[in-house]
């Protein structure tokens, strides 16, 4: 009994000693902070991922604070939130916020192992960095996707993945916040965080970075932009040009015509929406009569303003690969190599360590 | 017998063509020039397309102090300038020459006639290093440094020796050896001359014990003719050939940690090959156009040193070797240890091209990769007392606070952890990332 | 032709692998092995057989089952290893099913669910025989004396260890250290004691093969074992009645087996030169603690656990000496 007595007593007298003891330090020792910060940190996704150029969500907060002090929160955004986050941060802070426009990560390599015939076999880290410095990869493109998958090692949000048949990374319109983690994992800057059209995320991209000239872009791959200016002329609102080699549309001043898209003889120019990515059909060939020939033919197929409204559903469980699923019928015949030709052998070694290994290296 | 202090390692040496004399290649039809052939800003082309030019003309001047001009090693017609893909794997901008004949540049003096310092005693110290700057002479172990540069050493740096690099440490590569086997006496007037053009007053050919016969043989003509210079035996170990490695095991001194250089110790190294460049540079007024290089491989026919002029194909030589092999799984330029692997069999002969190696399917893949057991081999072989491990993991995990504090900018990119790991690990791939990274970190950090 | 391979350098590899220094290490035990089976009979053989089939199997149901890894790692020979440093670990006399549930802890608990191999944080085998001592403490420390022929095994007569003397000696039984073996019995393993530590010069051929072979360097071994000449041989000279002679100290118990197989682990021992010295020194100090202070005899297994636990905070402080630092001067 008495044992009870004195276990019961020594533990309450602890307890109580040190229930003070947390009770003064926590007086003592608070740090003061804007209460508005924490509101606003919990309102954000708590992702941490760095795109809004604030170290993380609490550095995002408190910057929203700040600004809101300042007057005005112009120019903060969280990419991943978006809008609706951030109409709820300025409600917070009695502030408004103007309205910005949705933006997207967008792979500018069509690469795709039917496209760009290997040539060299790379014996390595599967790490794009690493690969990069080796020589231009396995191909003749030295512009183009390396295929190991750096971006989606930094995507947070699962948005980008690696389609096996292809070798290609694959952006999911839905799932992506454009934080541009992935662009600046990129060692090729292949990546671009894209200003998008409305809901349905519409936009025409020049799918290629090859700064090569025309014939030596044209023989590395079959869907390289060689720099022929059709684009460019068929433009009606300045806003596709060629420099250095390669076209560009400038999402600021295009008005989704889509004239670029018909005129474009290679299938670079591709057309972006909700449903992925929409390709046009062009004959493999690495002739430019043929190909421009086989623009003419595919010029109907060609999508028009009126084509938004999507008709092909995507279905993610159905089919894995947005090309094979969206490119037209004489694609399907001919489809893209399985996948074991694709060679993925070595393993990264930046896969995540067993907790006891980081606490041996010291890396903790 | 003499050595580098800490690490290193000792791979299968496999000098198959140790035994093969220098051979004269012959010319190939087209012959091309990368601008990028040195470290430091690449030069500038001086010659339009369809100009004539002959052996030994400049077809591109410096494109800075450290920087070197480049020399056109056939006769004939500018073709182009356009791109050629280079050792490192990208298309860098290049002079295609269409070769028409031999025809040598008047001025070159193509006697075998040994000249001495002794018989042009009036050359000074400025004269051989602007002889050396115009002929575009650099480090011809790999690095590819001008040569000049490292002779102008920034004030208040006294060099005290020249220590002549002539380890070959590499395995397979053979060309240093027979160079030094055909043309000692050219070799050791080179060496005279760099002594001469450095100001300094004791000289030293480190040698490795793999090769007695060109230890003998200069060690008996140093004795006769030139006091000031000592050959040195050193024990064959890998990365002996490093700058670093080879002064502290010659003369005993370690330079310090990055960004001291090696006359901050007092010495000045130079390739064996590269001396007897400067001795055709200065005494016979033959600029840079041509080298020995080494073609080997278990599986080609037959493995020999050649004298090529410098943009010939490597697929010439290897043609001339009895053709690229049908088991080719890896072409690389330079050693096994630091070579490059190459894209294409078709990139030119460059200043730094020592050797050409061909491995076969099986050589040429990795071993599978397991997990790090922490055997600590890659630390006992690391010739810079890194961890490599610590290094490589921290690099994967873009952790590059912890790789800087753990000194990942001394690495020299030996290659001898990933040779010992017994877990087959791309140790060098993840510290050559993370290096570059830091490398990067540290310059914007400076630059701010 | 075949497209050509392009990966960065060095090209070349030394041939070495895991599996190579796993089974050298295993034909250094050889030696060991056969001592035992000449001292304790058959049953040597037959608990290192249990516990190696027991840790193999183990390793290799953890690894397909429960991690789904479709890759066999048991041919990498590290659980063989464990499977017989275990049993060298434990008397000869011990029952199989107190091996298997020993082969279990040590692989599946300490070594699996750490990652598998390069994981773990602690020395499987030890880790296994420490949960032997406290889980069947009487069993593990019934020691069977050597030489009763080859057919001995579960009925072997068992006597007390010569470590079990020296620690009587020093609780003040004055008469106990005479009745130790000679140096030379120790030596040649005619004492008796668990099963792989008995032969000190059958280990001591092993540490030779090791570091022929370059599977370890000298650092550990030599620290540990010296370091227990040292103390142990002050001790002595301070009260030679209570604490033994320091060459019976270092031949005895599982110090040899342990400074040369435990404390040499790749993976729980420290990387440098300069940390493998701290670590040799500091188990040997903790050995010569835990034998004359202890509650238990022998002070070698727990010593190596408790530097394993040191091991990351050694690597933390004891770097390698860097190229270049010293300072330069003419």
């Amino acid at each position: 009994m008495n044992v009870i007595l004195n276990a019961v007593i020594v533990l309450g007298i602890l307890g109580l000693v040190l229930a003070g003891a947390l009770y003064v330090m926590s007086k003592k020792f608070a740090v003061e902070e804007d209460p508005r910060v924490g509101k606003i940190a919990d309102i954000l996704p708590g992702a941490n991922c760095g795109g809004c150029g604030f170290p993380g969500c609490g550095g995002m907060a408190a910057a929203c604070v700040k600004a809101a002090d300042a007057g005005s929160l112009d120019g903060l955004n969280c990419p991943v939130g978006g809008q609706s986050t951030m109409e709820a941060v300025a409600a917070i802070l009695g502030m408004e916020v103007g309205s910005s426009s949705p933006k997207l990560a967008v792979v500018r390599c069509n690469g795709t192992c039917e496209n760009r015939p290997k040539t060299v076999v790379y014996d390595g880290v599967r790490s794009c960095r690493i690969a990069h410095t080796t020589c231009m990869g396995e191909t003749a493109c030295s512009y183009g996707c390396l295929g190991c998958g750096d971006c989606v090692d930094a995507c947070q949000f699962g948005a980008i993945s690696m389609n096996e048949k292809t070798g290609l990374p694959e952006v999911d319109a839905a799932k992506c916040t454009a934080c541009g983690a992935c662009a600046k994992a990129c060692p090729r800057n292949i990546i671009e965080i894209r200003t998008v059209s409305g809901d349905s995320k519409d936009a025409f991209v020049v799918e290629c970075v090859n700064k090569d000239k025309g014939a030596q872009a044209m023989k590395a791959c079959a869907v390289s932009c060689i720099a022929c200016k059709k684009c460019e002329n068929a433009c009606g609102s300045d806003a596709v040009h060629v420099e250095g080699n390669v076209a560009y549309i400038n999402p600021e001043t295009c008005v989704l015509c889509g004239q670029c898209f018909d005129a474009c003889p290679r299938g670079t120019i591709v057309s972006l929406s909700a449903a992925g990515i929409q390709r046009k059909s062009v004959e493999k060939s690495t002739s430019k009569s043929a190909s421009s020939a086989n623009a003419q033919s595919a010029a109907p197929k060609a999508p028009s303003k009126e084509w938004k409204p999507i008709e092909i559903k995507y279905d993610a469980a159905l089919l894995p690969s947005q090309q094979v699923l969206l490119a037209g019928p004489k694609d399907i015949s001919n489809p893209v190599p399985a996948s074991k030709d694709v060679e993925f052998e070595a393993k990264r070694t930046d896969a995540p360590l067993p907790p006891s290994q980081m606490i041996l290296l010291g890396l903790k | 017998m003499k050595s580098f202090k800490i690490g290193g390692v000792h791979p299968a040496e496999n000098k198959l063509s140790a035994a093969e004399p220098i051979k004269v290649s012959r010319l190939p039809e087209v012959a091309v020039y990368p601008m990028g052939q040195h470290i430091g800003a690449p030069a500038k082309p001086v010659v339009n397309k369809g100009d004539k030019v002959k052996v030994g003309t400049m077809i591109a001047e410096a494109g800075g102090f450290v920087s070197a001009p480049i020399f056109s090693g056939v006769s004939g017609t500018v073709l182009k300038i356009d791109t050629v893909v280079d050792a490192s794997g990208y298309a860098k901008p290049a002079v295609y020459i269409k070769v028409e004949g031999d025809d040598w540049e008047e001025s070159i003096d193509r006697s075998d006639k040994l000249v001495t310092l002794k018989e042009k005693p009036e050359l000074t110290a400025d004269e051989i290093k602007d002889k050396i700057k115009n002929a575009g002479v650099v480090g011809m172990g790999g690095a590819c440094f001008p040569t000049h540069v490292k002779l102008c050493p920034p004030p208040g740096q006294v060099p005290q020796w020249v220590i002549i690099n002539a380890v070959e440490c590499e395995p397979y590569l053979t060309a240093d050896h027979r160079l030094m086997l055909e043309k000692a006496d050219e070799i050791l007037v080179g060496v005279d001359l760099l002594m001469k053009a450095g100001n300094v007053e004791k000289g030293f050919i480190g040698i490795e014990e793999n090769k007695p016969d060109a230890i003998q043989l200069l060690t008996e003509k140093a004795k006769a003719s030139y006091p000031k210079i000592e050959i040195v035996p050193l024990k064959t170990k890998y990365p002996q050939g490093g700058e670093k490695q080879l002064i502290d095991a010659v003369v005993g001194r370690q330079v310090p940690a990055p960004p001291a250089i090696p006359v901050n110790v007092g010495a000045i190294v130079q390739n064996v090959g590269t001396a007897f460049a400067v001795y055709e540079a200065v005494m016979k007024n033959k600029p840079l156009f041509e080298r020995v290089v080494t073609v080997t491989g278990k599986s080609l026919a037959h493995p020999s040193n050649y004298l090529t002029r410098m943009g010939t194909p490597m697929s010439l030589l290897i043609e001339d070797c009895g053709g690229l092999p049908a088991d080719t799984g890896k072409v690389i330029g330079g050693g096994p240890m630091m070579g490059k692997a190459l894209i294409n069999i078709d990139v030119p002969i460059c200043k730094g091209s020592s050797g050409v190696l061909i491995l076969n399917e099986k050589e040429a893949r990795r071993g599978e990769e397991q997990p790090c057991i922490r055997c600590a081999k890659c630390v006992s072989a690391c010739p810079m007392g890194l961890e490599p491990y610590l290094l490589a993991t921290a690099s994967g995990k873009r952790m590059w606070d912890k790789v800087e504090s753990e000194d990942i900018t001394s690495c020299i990119e030996c290659g001898s952890c990933q040779f010992t790991c017994p877990s087959h690990r791309p140790l060098l791939d993840n510290i050559r990332m993370g290096k570059q990274t830091v490398m990067g970190i540290i310059r914007s950090r400076q630059a701010k | 032709m075949n497209k050509l391979v392009v990966s960065l350098s060095p090209h070349v590899h030394s041939g070495d692998s895991i599996a190579k220094n796993m089974y050298w290490v295993l034909i250094a035990l050889v030696p060991a092995l056969i001592c035992s089976f000449i001292s304790f009979g058959v049953g040597a053989l037959i608990t290192t057989a249990v516990s190696v089939l027991s840790c193999v199997l183990c390793e290799w149901f953890v690894n397909k089952f429960m991690m789904g890894n479709d890759k066999c790692t048991v041919c990498d020979g590290s659980a063989i290893l464990t499977g017989v440093l275990l049993a060298f670990n434990m008397p000869s006399n011990i029952a199989p099913w107190i091996v298997v549930i020993g082969a279990f802890f040590a692989i599946g608990v300490v070594k699996m669910t750490f990652g598998g191999l390069g994981g773990n944080l602690f020395n499987p085998a030890l880790a296994g025989r420490a949960f032997l001592l406290i889980s069947f403490p009487v069993q593990m420390t019934t020691w069977p004396t050597a030489g009763q022929g080859f057919d001995s095994y579960l009925d072997a007569e068992t006597a007390a260890t010569p470590l079990a003397l020296m620690s009587q000696a020093f609780k003040g039984d004055t008469a106990a250290l005479s009745q130790l073996p000679s140096a030379w019995d120790m030596l040649i393993g005619n004492t008796g004691g668990c099963l792989g530590e008995v032969c000190a010069l059958a280990i001591l051929l092993g540490l030779v093969i090791l570091l022929a072979k370059k599977v370890i360097t000298w650092h550990i071994p030599v620290s540990i074992i010296a370091t227990v000449f040292v103390l142990s041989g002050l001790l002595n000279l301070i009260d030679p009645l209570r604490y033994a002679d320091p060459v019976l100290e270092i031949l005895s118990g599982g110090l040899m087996l342990g400074a040369v197989f435990m404390a040499t682990d790749y993976v729980t021992s420290p990387m440098s030169a300069k940390g493998q010295l701290v670590y040799g020194v500091s188990i040997g100090f903790l050995t010569v603690i835990i034998r004359t202070f202890g509650a238990y005899p022998e002070g070698m297994s727990f010593a190596i656990l408790i530097m394993n636990a040191f091991t990351p905070i050694i690597n933390q402080y004891c770097k390698p000496k860097r190229f270049g630092e010293k300072p330069v001067q003419k």
